[in-house]
């Protein structure tokens, strides 16, 4: 199984990833069979290029709106400004949804972004719940 | 009996139920009474120390319970609660793989 994005909707995630550089960006994208349809910004209420937490109301408020235009939550994603595109102990620390990709976008080569997705579980050791999964970019 | 909202990343804990009646006068009776019935709902929420985990937020009728009386916030028939682990994360910490 792998994530497949649209071109024009990596690119934006891109772009997301640029705009609160050098903060970390944060967001969710919707869709369906694995296939992203719709890229849904969120605000960092940390505001940091360390750490991101989606603000909460947002988060009820996009989790609402892809359930109401039957999507299903696909991924969560965020940036990584510094560090290269492979969860952190962080993002498995708080990793509470087991069953969505976790999508890190890696900005610390700025000339040529990384998308890489994951699953991951909250385990110890931290390495042992993160599971690759392919992301497929479609022109 | 409060009605409790249950995410769906909650739900295989709760055999597939969107939402719970619970009894409880306090929220944290309530989610005792939760994990006292699924088990696999502490295991989620609450770290090794016995403390709700800082990053699952609760909601009695859509205000934040950490700005009410937390745990100790009462409830009464009728309210909802929500319960919403954060989605956050990043960089901060070293890689988990290099």
């Amino acid at each position: 199984m792998s994530l497949n994005i649209p071109a024009p909707l990596a690119r934006d995630l891109v772009d997301h990833a640029e705009r609160d550089f050098p903060n970390e960006c944060c967001g969710m994208i919707g869709g369906r069979d694995g296939v992203a349809e719709v890229v849904y910004r969120a605000t960092n209420i940390e505001a940091s290029p360390f750490m991101y937490v989606i603000d909460p109301r947002e988060q009820l408020r996009i989790m609402d709106e892809i359930d109401d235009a039957g999507l299903d939550l696909l991924a969560i994603y965020h940036s990584h400004t510094r560090s290269v595109a492979y969860p952190s102990r962080t993002d498995v620390e708080l990793a509470f949804f087991p069953q969505v990709h976790y999508l890190i976008i890696s900005l610390a080569e700025r000339e040529t972004p990384d998308l890489r997705a994951f699953r991951i579980a909250r385990t110890t050791p931290p390495e042992d719940g993160i599971t690759e999964v392919p992301v497929v970019v479609n022109d | 009996m409060s009605t409790v909202r249950i995410p769906p990343v909650l739900r295989p804990a709760v055999g597939g139920a969107r939402e719970l009646s619970v009894e409880g006068a306090t929220v944290g009776e309530v989610l005792e009474s939760i994990y006292s019935d699924h088990p696999e709902v502490r295991a989620q929420l609450v770290t090794d120390g016995g403390e709700l985990h800082r990053f699952v937020n609760i909601y009695l009728n859509d205000e934040d319970v950490r700005m009410l009386d937390w745990l100790d916030t009462p409830v009464e028939d009728r309210d909802t609660l929500l319960i919403l682990p954060a989605m956050a994360g990043g960089a901060s910490a070293s890689p988990a793989h290099p």
